[in-house]
């Protein structure tokens, strides 16, 4: 038997992170198994990063050594974020591995120039400027999330032409380096071109948008994972970035679905901004209000309570007090369940991690396919901080903009209760037709400090 | 056509469809976790920016592996702690319901 040779064992120690890679997403599938799932992505990652330090074509070392001090200073402090700031650390992380990714591209071009064929500049071309895309994109996200930029879309005329033009420019340049590789000087300019598409893609979508761009923006991180694994012909690479891109693909797909929008409106059409009309010219209707005195006695005597979640709970840092709410019904034996509806938060499955920080448990929070076919068993459903995801206008009204998105249907319950600062429409701009309802009693005020109330009601009356 | 890209492509696509069938399995609960998890093990380019770093072949080349060795490695030490750190609140309920 002829021993290995050194690439030999450095790809076996690849091949064997890759299954265990794959063996992580799938313990991912259930809370009890997730946590090993951790693990064994650690375990792998550990592995191939050790074998790659073993690797025979390194001679030096003190530039890679203080490389990874820096990346760990860096990333301790950003696996430490606070679970509200989780949507922009995630943007922020899409950027760093687009910023790799594309880094890397480009180093790969400067050493193998002149010997770059059309093919291989084909591959390191796309690679650079999907990864380049990515990086500003995932900045501009990352700082709407932290409202360091404005949430709502930016736009202006003739908008979608500047954005197609500079990709177009990109794409120009890029074929032009395809035939003439040894034109160095314009392979920064692709670069640079391909920052400003970034920027200018993600800067006309609005903050309610952000599950589905965050979504994109890490399916196009894995696809130049991927894309840069063709280049160097790694195929730990090829495996990492498919499954990050096909994950992100799947959860954009899912986002879409739960806003019934496709992925050119959700680019291209800047949401909020153009439905913005669409609230004029309604009649005044009135709705009932109540206060936490009466929520509590309702509340208290019910069997069955959905309580439904949007970002403004998030936003009012009241998801501590829907815990002490959810403690206090429980006791009383009335069952509390929560109704999450895809798009609740600022990324996919936010609402669940705010709620699992508040020690609610998991088995309690049900998504909305689970949840819908038991509304007309509930007494009570409690809506905080959510709209446009609960307007019963989504099925009946087909002129309404938000006609055929899936809702939470809390219309079906026999008393619908909801938390809110106003009668403002929300982010949408479209009327809730919801709160005119006679089941529904309007609760208005801070979502903290209202279902602070209901608590302080629950303790101390003698209610139920 | 180079013969590695066409063997490439074959573990491209196939990772991508065992990618789909794992993933669509994740339940909803755990979409953020996922998403910081794939971020995590999308990290592993951090091995070619190492080998980039490392070879020495030029000035430029050293500096852009090293920057791409920290950023990569940033996302593999965050992406695993919050990942971790979210999956470790969620709990069940203790008590059976009556």
């Amino acid at each position: 038997m002829t021993p290995f040779t050194p690439q030999q064992l450095i790809d076996f120690a690849y091949l064997i992170a890759v299954a265990l890679f794959i063996l992580a997403l799938r313990w991912l599938s259930s809370p009890s198994t997730a946590r090993r799932g951790v693990l064994s992505g650690e375990i792998g990652a550990v592995i191939a990063v050790v074998a790659t330090l073993c690797h025979f074509e390194i001679i030096q070392y003190q530039w890679i050594v203080v490389a990874l001090v820096v990346g760990a200073m860096v990333g301790i402090p950003l696996g430490l974020v606070p679970m509200t700031a989780v949507p922009q650390r995630t943007a922020v992380s899409h950027a760093c591995g687009a910023l790799a990714a594309a880094l890397i591209g480009i180093a790969e071009y400067y050493v193998r120039i002149p010997h770059v064929t059309k093919f291989m500049m084909t591959e390191i071309a796309l690679e650079v400027i999907i990864g380049s895309l990515t990086f500003t994109g995932s900045l501009i996200a990352a700082g709407k999330l932290q409202e360091i930029l404005p949430q709502r879309p930016i736009i202006y005329k003739g908008q979608n032409f500047v954005s197609l033009s500079v990709l177009g420019a990109a794409i120009l340049i890029a074929l032009w380096l395809v035939f003439h590789p040894e034109y160095t000087h314009l392979f920064p300019v692709m670069v640079v071109v391909s920052l400003i598409f970034g920027a200018l893609l993600v800067t006309p979508i609005g903050g309610a948008d952000m599950p589905t761009v965050i979504s994109l923006l890490n399916s196009y991180a894995g696809l130049s994972a991927a894309l840069l694994g063709f280049v160097l012909n790694s195929k730990v690479l090829v495996v990492a970035g498919a499954l990050d891109g096909s994950s992100g693909f799947i959860l954009s797909v899912i986002m879409c679905k739960a806003m019934n929008r496709s992925f050119t409106n959700v680019m291209f059409g800047a949401f909020g901004q153009v439905q913005a009309s669409a609230v004029a010219g309604k009649e005044e209707r009135t709705a009932r209000s109540a206060t936490a005195e009466e929520a509590a006695a309702i509340l208290g005597a019910a069997n069955a309570v959905v309580v439904v979640p949007g970002y403004g709970m998030a936003v009012a840092q009241a998801q501590h007090k829907v815990r002490e709410l959810y403690d206090s019904l429980t006791k009383r034996g009335v069952e509390v369940k929560f109704g999450i509806h895809p798009v609740a938060g600022r990324m996919p499955g936010h609402m669940n991690v705010l709620l699992a920080e508040a020690d609610i448990p998991y088995d309690k929070l049900m998504d909305m396919d689970t949840v819908n076919p038991e509304m007309p068993q509930m007494d009570v459903a409690l809506v905080i901080g959510a709209n446009d995801v609960t307007n019963p206008a989504a099925r009946t009204d087909s002129g309404s903009p938000i006609y055929g998105m899936p809702i939470l249907n809390v219309d079906k319950a026999r008393t619908v209760m909801v938390i809110k600062r106003s009668m403002s429409p929300g982010f949408a701009g479209i009327d809730n037709e919801l709160y005119y309802l006679d089941k529904t009693l309007m609760l208005f005020g801070d979502a903290k400090t209202f279902v602070g109330d209901i608590v302080r009601e629950l303790a101390g009356g003698g209610h139920g | 056509m180079p013969s590695d890209f066409i063997s490439n492509l074959y573990v491209f696509i196939l990772a991508g469809f065992v990618g789909f069938e794992v993933i669509r399995r994740v339940s909803p609960l755990l979409h953020t976790p996922l998403m910081s998890l794939t971020n995590a093990l999308d990290a592993i380019v951090v091995v070619a920016a190492i080998i980039i770093a490392g070879r020495h072949e030029s000035t430029l080349s050293t500096i852009l592996g090293a920057v791409a060795v920290a950023a990569a490695f940033s996302n593999m030490v965050g992406g695993f702690l919050i990942t971790d750190r979210m999956l470790r609140m969620f709990k069940l309920s203790k008590t059976k319901k009556p």
